[in-house]
């Protein structure tokens, strides 16, 4: 029992040693820096997006404050 | 304690993105880059008895465009008082540096390194990174990132690196 629990506490660690992604260098970011690579491709569609659902949501707890669903915010 | 100081400074200007100084001061490593679209190789240890100025850039960098036109601006300057400045590009793709070169043109010489070998030599930590190595071939200066802010103290280090002899 004393021996197993540290190797029990062992092996997320070393199944987990396998599966780390590779370091990207700072000179390697070229695709990363693509604009179809962004979380948000079209920030003004985006920003569209969060403003329509704000208004509509924040009712029921969308984002923060907001109006009561009526759209005029 | 001073070191501990220094070392805290330049995280908080890494943090501000501001332009902070490395306090490497070794001798520049050598590595041979191809000069883009020549054959002849350029490598930043032999520019003995000059000051050096060796920059890292990549076309998809953003203040890597606004530093051309102050490289320019120094190799114009700077030149005939014994400055050579490298620009070693780091693009995959030796098209995207042609083009980027299209629209900042640059008045120096840019080798390339797709591979990305001194890089690592240099152990470059931001986009863009200069180094600037006196007539000894030591690192005295090292700027991460670029700022419109950071040229007159650029210019104020080269002036001084150019005095010494």
């Amino acid at each position: 029992m004393n021996s197993t629990l540290p190797a029990l506490a062992l092996l997320p660690a070393l199944l987990c040693s396998g599966c780390a992604l590779p370091k990207v260098a700072p000179w390697e970011r070229g695709t990363l820096a693509k604009p179809q690579m962004a979380l948000d491709p079209d920030g003004l569609d985006a920003a569209l997006k969060r403003h329509t659902a704000a208004s509509k949501e924040a009712a029921s707890g969308g984002y923060g404050v907001g109006g009561g669903g009526c759209g005029c915010n | 304690m001073i070191t501990t100081r220094r070392l805290i400074a330049s995280i908080f200007a890494a943090a501000l993105g501001a332009t902070a100084q490395a306090a490497t001061e070794g001798p520049v490593p050598s590595c041979p880059a191809t000069a883009l679209g020549q054959s002849h190789t350029l490598d930043p240890a032999q520019l003995k008895g000059k000051v050096g100025y060796i920059d890292f850039w990549a076309s998809w960098c953003g203040p890597c465009a606004q530093s051309f036109p102050f490289m320019n601006e120094l190799h114009r300057e700077f030149q005939a008082q014994g400055l050579e400045i490298i620009a070693l590009n780091l693009d995959e793709e030796a098209q995207d540096a042609q083009d980027f070169l299209k629209k900042y043109p640059a008045s120096f010489p840019i080798a390339s390194d797709p591979q990305g070998k001194c890089p690592q030599k240099f152990d470059v930590k931001a986009m863009p990174t200069s180094f600037l190595v006196d007539r000894q071939g030591k690192i005295r200066h090292v700027h991460m990132g670029f700022r419109d802010g950071d040229k007159a103290a650029i210019k104020q280090q080269v002036q001084a690196l150019l005095n010494e002899r």
